[in-house]
């Protein structure tokens, strides 16, 4: 071998060295989650039922259900993304295309990066003083999807700004060497090209979302819940109603921590299936971003 | 060769005594070039001359960055305002002026929503009206024949040249009194660069056209006058002829002949 050919078999040992390594440490992480999924799998996988997810709670653990917990988690999810999606996007907008460069808006950016990884409890605290005592919403769905509209805010303006940003400027420019306004060129460019990508950072930060339990029950989340709330409909016009919005509510999470949280083995059962339908839930979740993701890329590639 | 007739030499845009600034850093140094309709004026120079600074000044491409400034007056004819002046929205300079950059940058839409885009943000929505624009511009723009059964298709599907054309075309369909290339041919392949050039040709018997090229052939191919840049001044401006045959001055020479540059 000449000593070239020396350095390259050396290079190339490093090469299926990293390649193994890397490999490792997938398997390894994926045969944990495979674990924890198992292990959730073997306990709850026989409670599964239609009774089990059309039940309320009950004392009596073969009796219980988490129809209202599922029901509340979609509905706090709804108003979280209500909230926190057409705010965040708005001030990720603002930053990357309108704000001028100064110490203000350098200051925003701080402090939005510092918000993204300040603990869920904290927020928890926070709704409590503001939206339960000063603004009087109640421990009420509206209050626990604000909470976590909070919460999410920061991740999803960090996420909406990386995606404003991979337009390339040309893009831009050409849209503005027409004569368009900056909100045509937002409107008709910059948010159209970037959807995929802000799309995946809502769905990330709402699957963050669906597991918190600690904010929600700072807020007053109550774990046992036998009614549904009211329904968003109504006879008379305008035949939408919004009184759901100040019942109150638990969510599966929520239920999930009730159940493990007492002595009897049975219903420690029961937070393993809704468990499952927890981790199906976020699962499903991500199923439809992926498929709104592909249908707004499948046109765009630079 | 290139016979003069009197209307083509109707003044178009006049840059006097313009001066430009990148924040504290000067680009350009009292710049004064005049640009005749219904002609090519080709701008060339070594790479950081400032020809494409004062080609981007004709339509305010500044304006989107902040701590650019102007200085002295670009006048546009015939209703000579100053098209630089503070008092003077960009929007409507880049409605009135048209441009197409370096790289091929179509929109990820439709050709179709391509070309219909400048007349979209212009508030005009009649399919009938739009249709017939369309054509008009991609016939112009050499296209037609390539995509007009496709028009539907994404514009990122065709080649680079085809795509270049569809940006000339974009920028046609709003029918500008002057159009700005910014070496538009730089991306491309000679075949490609052959069919913009002949395009610039035909063009310019409607429109004045300014263009920056590195390409001192193609200035001596396709321009009627020419302006050497060096270091944000304007070296030499005359008759394209003139500049390649007989310069008067010795840097212009020396450049034209490959001394440098």
């Amino acid at each position: 071998m000449t000593p070239i050919q020396r350095k390259i078999a050396r290079h190339k040992s490093l090469d299926r060295f990293f390649a193994f390594e890397g490999l490792t440490v997938m398997i390894v992480a994926l045969l944990v989650l495979l674990a924890l999924v198992g292990q959730l799998m073997f306990d709850g996988l026989t409670r599964l039922s239609w009774q089990f997810l059309t039940s309320f709670p009950s004392r009596f653990p073969a009796q219980a259900g988490i129809v209202s917990a599922w029901v509340g988690t979609i509905l706090v999810m709804l108003v979280t993304a209500l909230a926190a999606i057409p705010l965040g996007v708005g001030a990720a907008i603002y930053l990357e295309e309108y704000a001028p460069n100064n110490w203000a808006t350098e200051l925003i950016e701080i402090n939005i990066a510092n918000l993204a990884g300040v603990p869920s409890i904290v927020y928890g605290l926070m709704a409590l003083g503001l939206l339960v005592y000063q603004f009087h919403l109640g421990q009420s769905f509206l209050t626990a999807g604000l909470t976590l509209g909070m919460l999410i805010l920061p991740m999803v303006i960090i996420a909406t700004r990386e995606a404003i940003r991979s337009v390339p400027p040309y893009v831009r420019e050409a849209a503005y060497a027409l004569g368009a306004t900056k909100w045509q060129t937002v409107r008709d460019h910059v948010v159209p090209y970037s959807m995929g990508s802000i799309l995946t950072g809502m769905i990330l930060a709402l699957s963050r979302a669906v597991g918190e339990t600690a904010p929600l029950i700072t807020v007053g989340a109550l774990s046992f819940i036998a009614f549904l709330p009211h329904p968003p409909w109504q006879e008379a016009f305008p035949f939408v109603s919004f009184e759901w919005l100040f019942d109150p509510f638990t969510v599966m999470p929520i239920q999930m921590f009730n159940w493990v949280s007492r002595p009897q083995e049975e219903f420690h059962v029961n937070a393993a299936a809704a468990g499952l339908i927890l981790l199906a839930m976020t699962l499903a979740m991500n199923a439809v971003a992926i498929v709104i993701r592909a249908r707004f890329r499948k046109r765009i590639h630079w | 060769m290139k016979t003069m007739d009197a209307s083509q030499t109707v003044l178009k845009a006049e840059a006097r005594a313009l001066n430009f600034f990148y924040g504290q850093a000067q680009a350009l140094h009292a710049v004064s070039l005049p640009v005749y309709d219904r002609c090519v004026t080709a701008l060339i120079g070594p790479s950081g001359c400032g020809k494409t600074t004062y080609l981007r000044c004709l339509n305010r491409m500044h304006d989107l960055y902040p701590g650019n400034r102007y200085e002295g007056e670009v006048m546009l004819y015939p209703d000579r305002v100053n098209i630089v002046g503070p008092e003077v929205d960009p929007i409507e300079v880049r409605m009135r002026i048209g441009m197409v950059f370096q790289k091929p940058n179509p929109f990820p839409k439709s050709i179709y929503e391509n070309v219909a885009y400048g007349l979209r943000i212009r508030n005009l929505s009649n399919k009938r009206d739009l249709d017939a624009v369309v054509e008009r511009a991609l016939r112009e723009a050499a296209l037609w024949g390539e995509v007009k059964d496709r028009l539907q298709a994404s514009a990122m599907n065709l080649s680079g040249g085809q795509q270049q054309r569809l940006c000339i075309a974009r920028a046609l369909a709003t029918s500008p009194e002057l159009l700005l290339f910014d070496e538009p041919t730089s991306a491309l392949d000679p075949t490609a660069t052959s069919r913009i050039e002949e395009l610039v040709a035909e063009l310019k018997q409607k429109v004045a056209i300014v263009m920056v090229t590195h390409n001192m052939q193609q200035a001596a191919r396709i321009s009627d006058y020419t302006a050497f840049m060096y270091e944000g001044r304007v070296v030499e401006y005359d008759r394209t002829e003139t500049i390649f045959t007989n310069p008067s001055v010795k840097l212009t020479e020396d450049y034209i002949t490959g001394r440098f540059g």
